[in-house]
């Protein structure tokens, strides 16, 4: 079993839990992943790792709560423990001999850019990241990503962080005013990472992009998280999650992932009213 | 005297028409009586020519005359000497292929019905004996098996019960790998695979699931770090392959690793289940193994109104099972022989909904020896479909072989191994099953793992002195 070390709510919508999983915890590197059950009957959820502490055998992760699995991990407490928690599955970041970089992470991705910037800046590179978010309230990680940046872009698409506008607006100012990147590192929502690599792509600057498909086993097996790159079947459980961002066919990737609406929307509500259900009986 | 019977005992079956709406088992197995009956058929040849057709080599005509005189018991020890798995090999070995088709009753008229003893003396064991298997006495050595499947638990079975401390490492949450995740409940019952692996664990093989051998340890640090003196590699099929046309990735198209594994592993078949599948009415299943099957007729017992399987030769050259097809044909399902698809069709919102084929005639024999599909020109047909499942086999998972230093593969990513032993490139490491030999049966699978749990113990006996 697997005990929630740590549970911290980092927005409205977004949990941060540290998992006791010594054998992952000793393997685990920034990009790679990790898949979850909550309990004996639960669908098997991917999620990518934000930390980990090898001395302390534990796991972060940080997850949105979109659906019924994620609102049932989030009904969890500190003491209480998964059913089931296995990797580190994929490929690490590949952070050799990179001097200076741009991080770009959007929403609930900057959980996953967060540890990605801070072992480049660990190791000496120069790191701008650049995060975008909705609205204030839903910031997270603030405090680490100033720790972990040499410059630290903040916008937000109602001005109420940082500044109005998108990260890509950000992306192309600092291109544009001469800074020079060996790489970008994306990750957030599906169209935003497609708009950065389109936009690196005018300037040839390397990119990738990190995904997040729906996954059954991780290991390899199913095939599910199949996505086109650069004309070529890939399975991002094994050859990825990182991709070159100019060679992924994003909109087969956006139509892939819509899959399941229907379905999610309904375990959603079905669950949310368990819940809510739970508690009224609770008192 | 024996039972002169040119025919088999039947095998009572779920009706068709009931079957093709529930995921209970088919084949319902034999009574008592039945078995006494099929028993009497066997003539306990001298040369016993069955056993050279087992890849495991079970004594057949000595387990055979123990359930004539109703010993049943008796016979099962006598399975379990050369079978870990006696009750999974009772219901999906090719047994027509194998020591069916070695039997001097086959001559004339129908074999024996060897696998339907086999079937019946495990289900007897497992509903009737209370008692627990005796733990051999402990040998001191360690050894480490990847993957839970047939020949990965074959394996352990062979070395616990000679007294090695064995442990099983599997990805996946459950063990019991392609018995699990891959054959369906209506063919192998999941509670029956359960039940092998309870066994197993009795005889004090340790299972440790959610390890990701390559990932979560690798085969080095497993022998430096974690005392194990060898490995056995039976990590199974990997990456399902695809045919390369355009449309393979709307929604829609499955492989059939995936559609099974949503259906049996994660039991998506069942109301309430946290994993979803798409509800679905006209399904094509591309390919003609037994995988093939098992996945239209799971598509079709989830509701699909209509379910086709489309295959590039003719019914002659199929490489599923007989048994299955026969099912399969029961039951609804069309096939569509000689045929080819070109291209997978999605709508606006990026939903298969239909695949355009052409149809083919058998040309001359290719490098195999069999008749190879040729295009008929202008023979182009679209089938009205709204989901695709690719059921065209597997390539190797390049986990292990992408992180153990010095394992040779060959062309096709399997592991290379001695065949008389099972060892491969590396002192201690020996493989086994599709990890080997690319998608293959449950019982080539066991025999690998037989001949390496053989070769293992000989080596470390050695080893010792």
């Amino acid at each position: 079993m697997y005990r929630i070390l740590e549970k911290r709510s980092l927005n409205p919508t977004v949990t941060l839990m540290r998992i006791e999983a010594p054998a992952v915890a000793k393997k685990a590197e920034p990009g790679q992943f990790i898949i979850l059950r909550t309990d004996a009957e639960g669908e098997r959820i991917p999620l990518t790792v934000a930390d980990y502490d090898r001395a302390a055998g534990s796991v972060t992760i940080i997850f949105q709560i979109v659906g019924a699995t994620t609102e049932k991990l989030n009904a969890l407490q500190e003491g209480d423990s998964l059913h089931d928690f296995v990797g580190p599955l994929g490929r690490a970041t590949e952070t050799d001999g990179k001097r200076k970089v741009a991080v770009v992470g959007g929403g609930v991705g900057c959980a996953i850019a967060y540890p990605v910037a801070k072992k480049f800046f660990e190791q000496g590179t120069e790191v701008h990241t650049v995060a975008g978010f909705r609205t204030k309230d839903l910031v997270i990680l603030e405090k680490e990503f100033e720790a972990a940046s040499t410059k630290f872009v903040k916008m937000s698409d109602d001005g109420s962080w940082g500044e109005k506008g998108l990260v890509t607006d950000a992306l192309r100012r600092l291109i544009e005013s001469g800074e020079q990147y060996d790489e970008v590192i994306t990750i957030g929502p599906l169209p935003m990472m497609k708009f950065v690599c389109k936009l690196t792509k005018e300037y040839g600057i390397k990119t990738v992009a990190s995904m997040n498909p729906i996954m059954i086993d991780g290991t390899g097996m199913c095939g599910g998280c199949r996505l086109t790159v650069g004309g070529e079947t890939k399975f991002a459980c094994v050859d990825g999650p990182e991709f070159d961002g100019h060679l992924i066919d994003f909109d087969e990737a956006i139509a892939r992932s819509s899959m399941y609406k229907p379905f999610e929307r309904a375990a959603h509500e079905a669950t949310c009213n368990l819940l809510r259900k739970g508690d009224e009986l609770r008192g | 005297m024996a039972n002169l019977n040119p025919q088999k005992t039947p095998m009572p079956l779920q009706d068709p028409k009931v079957r093709a709406y529930n995921f209970d088992e088919v084949a319902l197995g034999y009574t008592e009586q039945m078995a006494l009956e099929e028993a009497d058929r066997c003539l306990n040849c001298k040369h016993m020519p069955c056993v050279s057709g087992c890849p495991v080599g079970i004594s057949i005509p000595s387990f055979i005359q123990k359930v004539k005189v109703g010993e049943f018991e008796e016979a099962y020890r006598i399975l379990t000497e050369s079978s870990s798995l006696p009750a999974v090999c009772g219901r999906v070995c090719p047994q027509e292929s194998q020591c069916e088709s070695k039997c001097v009753r086959g001559i004339k008229g129908e074999p024996v019905g060897i696998g339907r003893l086999e079937r019946f003396v495990a289900d007897y064991h497992n509903e009737n004996c209370t008692e627990t298997a005796e733990k051999p006495t402990p040998n001191g050595h360690r050894v480490a098996v990847v993957g839970s499947g047939p020949s990965g638990l074959t394996c352990a079975g062979d070395l616990a019960k000679k007294g090695y401390d064995v442990t099983v490492f599997e990805a996946l949450h459950t063990a019991g790998g392609v018995l699990v995740y891959g054959i369906p409940e209506f063919r192998l019952p999941k509670a029956i695979v359960a039940k092998e692996i309870e066994t197993l664990q009795s005889l004090g093989v340790k299972i440790a699931v959610n390890t990701v051998v390559g990932k979560t340890v690798s085969v080095e640090e497993l022998m430096q770090e974690e005392g194990f003196e060898a490995v056995f590699i039976g990590s199974g099929a990997g990456l399902p392959r695809f045919m390369r046309i355009p449309g393979e990735n709307l929604k829609g198209v499955y492989s059939a690793n995936e559609f099974l594994t949503r259906v049996n592993l994660m039991k998506a078949y069942r109301k309430g289940s946290a994993t979803p599948i798409r509800a679905v009415s006209t399904v094509a299943v591309v390919g003609g193994g037994n995988v093939a099957m098992d996945a239209a007729r799971s598509a079709l017992r989830l509701g699909a109104k209509k379910v086709y399987i489309v295959y590039r030769r003719s019914l002659e050259e199929l490489p599923a099972r007989r048994e299955e097809v026969e099912h399969a044909m029961e039951e609804g399902i069309e096939f569509l022989l000689l045929n080819n698809p070109t291209e997978i069709l999605g709508d606006e919102n990026g939903f298969v909904k239909g695949m355009k084929c052409i149809r083919m005639e058998l040309g001359e024999p290719d490098a195999s020896g069999r008749r190879s599909p040729v295009e008929i020109p202008g023979s182009e047909y679209t089938l009205d479909c709204d989901c695709v499942i690719m059921s065209i086999g597997t390539s190797p998972n390049p986990l292990i072989k992408s992180t153990t230093k010095g394992l040779e593969v060959n062309r096709r990513g399997g592991i290379v191994v001695n065949e008389a032993t099972g060892q491969t490139s590396l002192d201690g490491v020996y493989a086994g099953g599709d990890a080997v030999t690319g998608a293959a049966t449950v019982i080539l699978a066991m025999g690998a793992g037989k001949t390496a749990a053989k070769a293992i113990d000989e080596t470390l006996q050695k080893q010792n002195r």
